[in-house]
């Protein structure tokens, strides 16, 4: 009873590990390149949750400015990941990985 | 003992909707799980008393990034015999991953278990509000504050750029 009942961060932790473990078996499995990307974002929400998690242990409020870092930089990412997402289906008119084999435009 | 079972209750719908995330085959649906486990993450945030990430990831994750998303998703508006095949490439590699996953994470999570503090208490004061992050955000990560403008700016430019049909 004691693993579960009073909610230590170890087990913030190992919900963000499994919540990291989630988001990898998306990115490697599938196929279609919006799942991907929303597999990558899946991920950086686990470290999230981790920064967060070992701010409160420390005491120290600098886990949770870089948690403001990684939500800009994801944006910014997740922007430019959607244009390369269109500028790839106006290739092939298709969003499949699979497809994404070469370097050649 | 409240936050026992909120933390629970947001655990699993974390969990659970993430799965759903990377199982459907229509991306409207994972999209649309995932602006759900944003909202369960923030109230694991909120729940740990990082009470800024948890309104920003709300404004910012569900309110902005996953709206672009699904801006992108439906105005390509695939449809759906396009999206029949696109399939995982045998669920085998996924469950495989999660099956590793659980083999090493099992020790580890005891270790944690085993070695780590008892339950921490939430700090006093305003720790994770505005003016906590924030005072801490303008003195010690003013350089990097200020280089994330620049960051987003460059986003934008390239973005712009990479869908423009002609140069």
């Amino acid at each position: 009873m004691e693993l579960f009942y009073p909610v230590t961060p170890a087990h913030y932790l190992v919900l963000s590990a499994a919540l990291f473990t989630v988001g990898v078996a998306g990115a490697l499995s599938r196929r279609n390149l919006f799942v991907v990307l929303m597999s990558l974002e899946l991920m950086l929400n686990a470290v999230n949750l981790s920064f967060v998690t070992f701010s409160r242990m420390n005491g120290d409020v600098s886990g949770q400015v870089v948690v403001l870092f990684v939500v800009a930089v994801a944006a910014a990412e997740a922007c430019v990941g959607l244009a390369l997402v269109l500028a790839f289906y106006r290739l092939g008119e298709s969003v499949d990985v699979d497809l994404l084999k070469t370097l050649k435009g | 003992m409240i936050e026992t079972i909120l933390f629970y209750f947001l655990a699993a719908l974390l969990l659970g909707l993430g799965l759903i995330v990377i199982t459907r085959t229509n991306p409207i649906a994972s999209a649309l799980s995932l602006v759900g486990a944003f909202a369960a993450l923030a109230g694991l945030y909120a729940l740990e008393s990082a009470k800024l990430a948890a309104v920003l990831q709300i404004l910012v994750y569900a309110g902005g990034i996953m709206v672009l998303m699904l801006f992108v998703i439906m105005l390509l508006n695939l449809p759906p015999q396009t999206l029949e095949p696109l399939k995982a490439r045998g669920a085998v590699v996924a469950l495989a991953f999660l099956a590793v996953g659980v083999l090493f994470g099992a020790p580890l999570a005891g270790a944690l278990f085993a070695g780590g503090t008892g339950a921490v208490p939430l700090p006093a004061g305003d720790f994770g509000g505005v003016a906590g992050v924030g005072g801490k955000l303008f003195a010690d990560y003013l350089f990097p504050f200020e280089a994330l403008s620049f960051l987003l700016l460059a986003a934008l430019v390239g973005a712009l750029v990479l869908v423009k049909k002609k140069l």
